[in-house]
Parts: structure tokens; sequence; C-alpha cells
């Protein structure tokens, strides 16, 4: 064997107009080595993913497999050149069978099946079709796919997030065994437990660049946390005051919640007058546990009760009649794009058929104008709510709910993708709401934010709460150690 | 520098008219009755024919008359295509809705007979709302479907009053072919009926909703809208309006048949698209419906006043429409 490594990708930057998502990021890898790719929400894993991959063209930078330049350029042809993606999302096309599927992507039938029992698939019949298979077999049946290609790399991007444990493990197992018979592994992963049985190695990136490669030993955790953390902008302070003493009834009380595919099992009680945080790394359930007690998606397990009384939602209109009101992560979701902000915060007021009539002028105008006062939004741009920045359309967003009244809100990473001014005004807000007596649950991706707006957090964690901390105790290190899961009791 | 000065004005002047389309919709009706006026000289101005005032009221009047129901029928598509749908069935339901009242009018009396007729448009509108609201059909095929049912029970029904014979009631008939200082008397029942429209499209909570739920349905559905019950009641209102522009017709026609209303439901989808409604929801103007009716009925009598065989007339008509919406999307730059 060479010394060449089998995939070199040195420098590579990539930019979206004028957003930086990658610098300078590397990797190397050499034959039979499992690398792990790790970073914090949004250093740009999916952007070098993508690049790796072939589905996006890096704005400089190379990517070298075996010594020779790739000129990846789609997907298509970094399968040729031997490198071979499984995506937590299974690429297969629902509506044929498995072979028909296996049929598209040319892939034989015999080491397929092979690949399957090794990885303790049993009674699969290739008549099936893959729209009535569950979720964790598709990604079983797409990494039997991938090993049946026989590529020189495979990139598992976290293709064990919601698999269950037996099946985790033979995954390991079989991609540990791969790889001394010499394939080369990239693995994307949240997971430290994993990673220190799988890899050999943890690149990690920060900001755009990859800013350190650490060997697998003993006490790594600790440094990569370091590592994905450094230095970050200054978001303004906030005194901390001393913990709040919760007393009497919370104003909503999650009891053992689970929902479909990720949400294990939550508990917590939100009190008036107190900012929750929600911690987690990305997709560890909290989209699902915000869904739910939206009233987008029904739990699976467990119960909910607002003030006491258990309660259930069929509609968003359920929850926002128990005045629970949500702001969703995506933007997109949540706004009228070609209306205008008035209209655009307006909206609630129309939904009940009892408002089905003339409008009310003058009400409508008095609450939207106090909002639009309240958050300081730019109402230069009045025609669309599409021509405003993103911070300004947030607040839109978050301003159809202070004009109809807050109880309850729900906010969902509401500072993602926005600039630094509007965040310092939206953290001072969610305290103001909190004072006036409004329960606020508030995930964000961004850790610094925890003492900043919250009173307290929870952190989940595959699905599950793993740990309870007070925004006083709530430094970085300790939240990313606890949304990695390596808190003591975990 | 022309390039740089020249190009802003030229995007302003692009997005006041896509703010106003109602001006570049009203020059080009214009236009076409100037290119009619040459085309047969006297038509419009009577001062060459010898009729009364500057503009023919007799020519006008007839314009308006048979535009009336085609603008009725636009108002159905407006409002469903503001959600994103639309609605094939309405052509169907003002043929039902007149051919229901013309038989049972000579037996049961005029005030039950409209009032069955308007029935028979609500329930065929609850069933398109029931299935694009609540089973999530796509109205499209919705509609397309209760339209087809509703014509074989029509042949269904003819059958049982072959004998019965039809009666068109005389207030129809006055509304339909009456005219009051030259205008048609069916403004009286369109007047109101358009501003109450408009009225409904801006100022009420129900023509919001249609406006939110077409450009983001899970934005509406976040802010606690229930889809389902708009939907119901727009293919309920939607049916309605059908089968009153269906009586009128029938005051009009006179000859109630199997097929009086249905050459009217594609022009009836081009008068909102051409007046600016966009198929894709979200977007939309009766007034520019209301135009868009009238420039259709100016086209037809130019197609006829040319004497081309009937093929040509209705492919003509066809480019025409599609070379009005091209035109209309690149000045405005929307849909």
């Amino acid at each position: 064997m060479s010394d060449t490594p089998l995939l070199d990708a040195t420098g590579v930057a990539k930019s979206f107009g004028a957003v930086k998502a990658l610098t300078d990021a590397k990797l190397s890898l050499s034959e039979g080595q499992v690398v792990a790719l790790m970073g914090a929400n949004g250093a740009g894993k999916s952007t070098f993913v993508k690049i790796l991959t072939g589905a996006l063209k890096p704005t400089a930078g190379r990517v070298l497999i075996r010594g020779q330049e790739a000129r990846v350029g789609s997907p298509a042809e970094a399968r040729r050149s031997g490198l071979v993606p499984v995506y937590q999302e299974p690429s297969l096309i629902p509506d044929l069978s498995v072979a028909d599927n296996l049929k598209l992507g040319d892939t034989p039938v015999a080491p397929f099946r092979a690949w399957l029992d090794e990885l303790g698939i049993e009674n699969l019949r290739l008549t099936d079709m893959i729209a009535d298979l569950p979720l964790a077999t598709l990604r079983i049946l797409d990494l039997a796919r991938a090993l049946a290609a026989e590529p020189d790399v495979l990139l598992l991007d976290e293709m064990t997030a919601a698999l269950p444990t037996n099946l985790v493990e033979n995954v390991l197992k079989t991609v540990r065994a791969r790889a001394d018979a010499g394939m080369g592994v990239i693995y994307v992963s949240h997971r430290f437990t994993e990673i220190s049985t799988l890899c050999d190695s943890a690149t990690i990136l920060r900001d755009g660049r990859t800013v350190g490669e650490l060997p697998i030993e003993p006490g790594v955790e600790d440094r990569a946390v370091e590592l994905m953390l450094g230095a970050k902008i200054d978001l303004g302070k906030r005194k901390a005051g001393a913990a709040r003493l919760n007393t009497g009834t919370p104003r909503l009380s999650v009891q053992s919640v689970a929902a479909a595919p990720k949400l294990t099992d939550v508990s917590f009680d939100l009190y008036p007058g107190e900012v929750l945080g929600v911690v987690a790394l990305e997709g560890q359930g909290q989209d699902e546990l915000f869904d739910v007690l939206a009233g987008f998606a029904a739990p699976t397990a467990g119960t909910l009760a607002v003030d006491d009384r258990p309660v259930g939602f069929n509609h968003p209109a359920d929850a926002i009649a128990e005045g629970i009101t949500y702001v969703p992560g995506n933007r997109a979701d949540a706004l009228l794009s070609q209306r205008s902000v008035r209209e655009n915060i307006a909206l609630p007021f129309a939904a009940r058929i009892a408002n089905w009539g003339p409008l009310k002028r003058r009400y409508e105008k008095e609450r939207v104008d106090y909002a639009i006062e309240k958050l300081q939004i730019d109402t230069r741009a009045q025609g669309e709510v599409q021509r405003l920045s993103g911070g300004n359309q947030q607040k839109v967003t978050i301003g159809r709910w202070i004009a109809k009244g807050v109880e309850t809100l729900l906010l969902f990473d509401p500072t993602r993708g926005i600039d630094v001014r509007t965040k310092r005004q939206i953290y001072p807000l969610v305290r103001e709401l909190a004072g006036q007596g409004a329960a606020i649950l508030m995930y964000t991706s961004e850790l610094e934010e925890i003492p900043l707006a919250c009173d307290r957090c929870i952190v989940i964690f595959n699905g599950r709460v793993v740990d309870m901390i007070d925004a006083a105790d709530a430094d970085e290190q300790t939240l990313m150690r606890a949304a990695y899961g390596l808190t003591e009791a975990a | 520098m022309s390039n740089v000065t020249s190009d802003p004005v030229f995007t302003r002047a692009g997005r006041h008219l896509a703010q106003n389309p109602m001006i570049p919709l009203v020059v080009f009706l214009l236009v076409l009755v100037a290119a009619l006026e040459i085309m047969r000289p006297g038509i419009v101005t009577p001062f060459r024919a010898g009729r009364d005032g500057i503009i023919s009221t007799f020519w006008l009047g007839n314009l308006i008359k048979f535009a009336i129901p085609l603008a009725m029928l636009a108002a159905c598509q407006v409002l469903t295509m503001l959600t994103a749908g639309i609605d094939l069935s309405v052509g169907i339901i003002a043929t039902v809705a007149a051919f229901v009242c013309a038989t049972l009018a000579g037996s049961l009396g005029t005030t039950p007979a409209v009032l069955i007729a308007l029935l028979c448009g609500v329930t065929t509108g609850l069933v398109n709302g029931f299935g694009v609201g609540i089973v999530r059909v796509h109205p499209l095929i919705m509609t397309l479907g209760t339209g087809l049912i509703a014509t074989g029970c029509l042949q269904v029904y003819q059958r049982l009053v072959i004998n019965a014979g039809t009666e068109i009631p005389t207030f129809l008939s006055w509304l339909g072919t009456g005219r009051t200082l030259g205008m048609p008397n069916g403004l009286f029942v369109f007047i109101p009926f358009a501003a109450f429209i408009l009225w409904l499209m801006r100022h009420t909570g129900f023509g919001r909703l249609l406006f939110a739920l077409g450009s983001n349905e899970n934005a509406a559905r976040l802010s606690g809208v229930r889809g389902w019950q708009v939907y119901l009641a727009l293919y309920a209102l939607s049916g309605l309006i059908a089968a009153v522009a269906g009586l009128l017709y029938l005051g009009m026609i006179r000859q109630p048949s199997l097929s009086l209303a249905n050459p009217l439901l594609l022009p009836s989808a081009a008068a909102a698209v051409i007046g600016g409604t966009s198929i894709f929801g979200g977007r939309g103007s009766y007034a520019g419906a209301i135009v868009g009716a009238l420039i259709l009925r100016v086209l037809d009598t130019m197609l006829t006043l040319l004497q081309m065989p009937e093929g040509a007339r209705t492919a003509l008509f066809g480019l025409i429409i599609l070379a009005v919406t091209a035109l209309y999307v690149r000045i405005t730059g929307s849909r």
C-alpha cells in the first residue's frame, strides 16, 4: 500500500453570496482509517460534506482522491471516483420496491444481501416497497447498498441517529471491519461514545475552518469541546440574578412525551414568568418536541397539561386557544412573503370563524402598531415582507404573537441567521415578556444565548432530557459537554 | 451611464405597473375598442352612424350585458385562485341552475324555483369544499369530478321532466334583456355583486384568509387558521355565485339547454388570469377580472366581425389569451 492518502482535502472554501460557509477546511484520510468529522451547529459541517460528495462546488481549495485532483462535479462523479455517502435521510425512492431501487443505482444484488445479513436485517423481501419499511431499516438498506458498491471511501453522515442500539452496534462493527480491510471512512457524528469505539482520529471544524485533528485517546472529549467552542462574538451581558424560585402551578407541564421519529422521553415544567432554554445538538428530537407543543404533530406517548388541566392538540388552533403560540425555526414557514408587514402581524386576528366578517381596523391597527414599535420593525418596505432583512422578518413572526398577547411562547432558534444588532434586541424583549408573566420555551443553537436570555435550561440528547442547568452555571463549556451527553450522570 | 439611469427607471415603471395592474389592462381594452372602430367604422362612435351620444350606448350596453355572466363566473375563479385553487364546475353549475329554474318555474312558481336552483349551486359547492378542504383532493380534479357528476345528473333530470315544458320567469327576462337608460338591467344585480366581492376580498377576515392560504398555507395554519373551514365556505360561495350567474344568463338567452353556460367556463378562468390573478395563489384582483371579461367580449366581437370560420376563431381566441397573459407577466414581472 502506498503512502498517498486515500482522500486529501485542503484549503476548501465556499461562499454563498456574502456568506462564507467555509473558509479553510481540510481533511486527510488514509487507507484503513476512520476519521470523525465534528463541529458545533453552523460550523460548516454540512457544506464540507456536500463538497466532498460533489453536491456543491468549492469556491477555493482542492480535493485529491488517491493523489489525483478529483473533478468532483456531481454526486455521480464522486461515486465513480470511489467515494460513496450515506446520509441521515434515506436516499431511496419510496414508491419503488427494494429491487427497483437497487437497479437504479446499478447495485449488485448478491453482495447487497450479504451485507444486509451482516448488518442484522433479516426477512426482508426485495419486492417490498420502500414506503412500507421502517426508517431504521431504510438507513441500513442505504448502508448495505453503499457497501455493496465497494467504495474506497465511505462517508457516513449522522447515519446512526435514531437507530435502535443493536443496529448501531452492528453498524459500528461492520464499518470497523471494512476499515480494517483497507476502506477509508469519514464519520460525521455528535456522539462521542460511537466515535471513541469506531474512529482513529477526529477532525474538528469551527467557523468554517479546520481547527484541529485529534487522535482518539482518553480525554479527547474535553479537548474536542474546547476546540469546537473557540472565541465568540460578544453579544452583550445580562446580570445573572438570583435563581428563580418556581412555585405554584406550571403554565405548561410536559410528561414523558415521545414523538416519531426522534423524541423518546421528555418531561419538564414551564412556569409563568420564566424563560426555559432548550439545548440540543441538531436532530436530538427538539424539532418533534416543538411540533407537539405547537399542535402540529400528535405525540406517540406522554401527556401535556396547561395550568394543571390535561390537554391534547389536533391543530395549532387548539394550542393557540390554550395560549400557546409558536415561532418556528424556518421563517419561510411562518410568513406570507408577498403580503405586507401589517397583514402578516394581523393574520391570527382573522383565524376564527367569528372574525371572518368586517375587519376591526382600529383595534387591529392599535395592536399591530404596538408590536411594530415594541420590536422596532423597519416598515419602510411596507409592501412585501420578502423584501425585509432576515432580522426584520424574524421580528415580524415574533411581533404577530406580541400583537395578539403572549401567554406561552415557543421560540425555536429565534436568532438563527440574523444580525448581532437584532439579536441584542431580542434577548431583552424575551426577558421583558417573561417579566410580564409570560412563560417562554426557547430552543437555541447558540449556546452563549442561554445565560443571556434564560433562567434555566434543559438539555436534550438522543430524544431524552439528560440534564437541567441553571443559567448561573450555564457556561458554554458545561452546556457543550451536556449537549454531547458527557455529563457525569449520563 | 444611460444604462445606469434607464435601468432603475424601467424597473420602477415595471414595479409601478405591478402595483397598479389596472392601468395596462384598461389601456389594452381601449386599444381593442379603437381597433374595433377602425375595422367597422361607426360601431362604437355613433356620430358617423347617426346614433345617440359620443359613444353608442347600444353597443356599450350590449358589451356590458354579455360581459356580466362572464364576470360573475370570473369571480368564482378569482376567489378560488387566491387559494391556489380553481373551480371547473362553475359552467355546469350555472347550466343546472338555469335548467332547473326554467323547468320548475311553471309548476312551483318563480320563488321556489329560483331557491331550488340556488340550492343546487350551493350543494355542489359544498361537495367541492368537502373534497378540497377535508379530503384534500386537488381542486382541479375535485371540481372537474363534481362537474361531470352534475352533467350526468342533469341528463337524468331532463328525462324526468321531458314533458313539463319550460318557462322563463318574467323577472329573469327583465334582468336579462331589459334596459334602463340604455344600460342592461343586469347591472342591478351585478353592481351590488361586484361591490360585495371587492369588499369581501379587501375588508373582511375571510378575504384576508383567502390571500393567506394561497400565499403560505403553513403560515396560516401556524396562526390558527383551520383551512378546511375556509375551503368549505369558499367553494360553497363559488357554487352560489355560479348559480346566480346561471339564472341571469337564462334570462338573457331565454332558451334553456343542457349546455347553456358551459362555454363560459374557460373564458371565466381566462378573464381572471388576464385580470392579474395568479393561479399559484396569493395574488389577485376582482376589478382586473371585470376588465378581463370586457376584453374577452371585445375580442369575441372582433373575431366575429372578421367572419372567420369557427375553428380559426377558437384557435385565435386561445392564442390571444396566451399572448395577453405573457405580455402582462412580462410587463409586471409577476405570475
